[in-house]
């Protein structure tokens, strides 16, 4: 090379993360390590907590006196029941807003009203009303997802291609049809998001909700172990959680790669 | 069937588009029109499509539609408008769900919609796997699906390279030589007007008026670059458009 050519410098590179094959196992054993290596040996304190093998044999000792299903059960059922509630009428109402100018202009500054209350507050109003056991849950969880889920339809429904709207009432579409084939797949991506969201807003109030009265439940479970100083299985409880919550973020990613394979 | 347009004028508030458009599409014809941005060419095709209403003047449908005709007045966008989670088969079926018909004649229509734009190996490809004149072509088998008595064309090759719309132009060319059908061809290209269209509609810019209807005789099987009659045709097309051009091309835009 003549000393008047030398290589440009490289300025590119970078800003593009990509997942290390085996790195998420690692830094998980990683963790466990730290944990057993600091609980066994006293630097924490086991008051504070277990060590792993503890709450490992607290998790099966749950997992054969079938009180890991009798709670799973109850916070499951109160999921589905207030997230399905929450979310079918708030699903209703969005598109509504996405579609009428009556509704827009009555429901939308109802909804943004309320969206910003913390609904764990109307749990004592929801007790009032509806006494200590079930409803009351399955109303604050249902309140909690509602909003979320209606400004997901409604931003869904408004991020509708008009192009494609347009192209359908040029062919004479009924209304009917081009809200099911046009608006419905179109706010699809919005609508699977919100679900994402709401479903993580219901677990919060799940557990909250089970705090504040319920004899079966995962978070009365955290509770009662946390009142009893039973650190092993409360810790469990908190792994149920865990793995709750990635449980459901798994089944709303298998719902995505359904309904959106088309992007 | 013909479609006329009468005394139509448009404005947005005080700002006119459209003034005194009277036009007559025969049948069996495609007219070109041809004027710079913003003169309210898509806007008028809207009108005759009955996509919006004009604020005076009106459009009239003379004589009937032919028999099997499901959408007499049928749209080419520019931008395709093809629902990306439908495979091609599915958007060219799309007009035809809500007919009552038999779900076999109906993959019928499908099956030779795609055949005339040489789509049936595609049928079953996403629109985000399609290039651009694939994708065009699939709007234009959805426009064919219901046998138009006439298609509005809203520059349907303005968002394709060149080559690209050489091609399409030459597709079109012989989808009329094989059934001639009545079109409104909406365009800013010249070139693409006096290829394709029997008579070439010029418009003013805004507020967009006709300055002159130029008929062309050439038969459009017969049309390429450089034939002889068209040279002039296109010369005198140019002159009435250029300093139009000119003008726009110098102009803030605010209205699209």
């Amino acid at each position: 090379m003549s000393p008047d050519r030398k290589p440009i410098p490289f300025r590119g590179g970078g800003f593009a993360p990509s997942p290390v094959r085996g790195a998420a196992a690692a830094t998980f054993l990683a963790v466990l390590a730290l944990w057993w290596v600091s609980t066994r040996f006293g630097w924490i304190s086991p008051i504070a907590l277990p060590l792993p093998g503890e709450v490992a044999n607290a998790i099966i000792d749950m997992v054969r006196s079938g009180e890991l299903w009798q709670h799973l059960k109850a916070s499951l059922v109160r999921l589905l029941v207030g997230w399905s509630l929450g979310a079918g009428v708030g699903l209703i109402i969005g598109f509504a807003i996405g579609l009428s100018s009556l509704a827009r202009s009555t429901a939308l500054p109802l909804v943004s009203a309320l969206f910003p209350i913390p609904k764990i507050a109307l749990l004592p109003l929801f007790i009032i009303w509806f006494g200590i056991g079930e409803t009351s849950k399955y109303a604050t969880i249902a309140f909690g997802v509602f909003s979320p889920m209606v400004i997901a339809a409604f931003g869904g429904v408004d991020a509708v291609d008009r192009g494609l709207i347009r192209m359908a009432q040029s062919f004479g579409v009924p209304t009917r049809d081009i809200i099911r084939k046009i608006v419905l797949p179109g706010a699809m991506p919005a609508l699977l998001s919100g679900v994402r969201i709401s479903a993580s807003i219901g677990i919060i109030l799940l557990v909250a909700a089970e705090m504040i009265g319920a004899q079966y439940g995962i978070g009365a479970l955290v509770l009662a172990a946390g009142n009893l100083m039973q650190v092993d299985r409360l810790v469990a409880g908190v792994l149920f959680l865990s793995g709750f919550g990635l449980t459901v973020s798994f089944l709303i990613g298998l719902a995505e790669k359904a309904l959106l394979k088309w992007r | 069937m013909e479609l006329i347009a009468e005394k139509i004028c448009h404005a947005y508030g005080n700002l006119k588009v459209l003034d005194d458009i009277n036009l007559t599409i025969r049948s069996g014809e495609i007219v070109a029109i041809l004027g710079p941005s913003g003169c309210g060419k898509s806007t008028l095709l809207r009108f005759l499509g009955g996509l919006e209403r004009p604020t005076s003047g009106r459009v009239l449908m003379a004589g009937a539609p032919p028999a099997d005709c499901l959408n007499p007045l049928t749209f080419v966008f520019q931008d395709f408008a093809l629902a990306p989670w439908r495979t091609v088969a599915q958007n060219v079926a799309l007009p035809l769900e809500h007919q009552p018909m038999r779900a076999e004649e109906r993959a019928e229509r499908v099956r030779s919609a795609l055949a005339r734009v040489n789509l049936s190996e595609f049928a079953n490809a996403y629109p985000r796997q399609l290039s651009g004149g694939m994708k065009q072509r699939a709007s234009i088998a959805r426009a064919l699906a219901v046998n138009p008595a006439v298609l509005l064309m809203d520059e349907p090759l303005s968002a394709l390279d060149a080559q690209t719309r050489e091609l399409l132009m030459d597709d079109l060319t012989r989808l009329w030589g094989e059934t001639a059908f009545t079109a409104v061809y909406i365009t800013h290209n010249l070139n693409e007007a006096v290829r394709l269209g029997h008579r070439v509609v010029v418009l003013s810019r805004r507020p967009g008026r006709i300055r002159e209807i130029v008929p062309i005789d050439v038969p459009i099987a017969d049309r390429r670059d450089g034939h002889p009659a068209l040279a002039p045709v296109s010369a005198h097309i140019w002159s009435l458009i250029r300093e139009e051009a000119a003008q726009a091309d110098r102009e803030l835009t605010d209205v699209a």
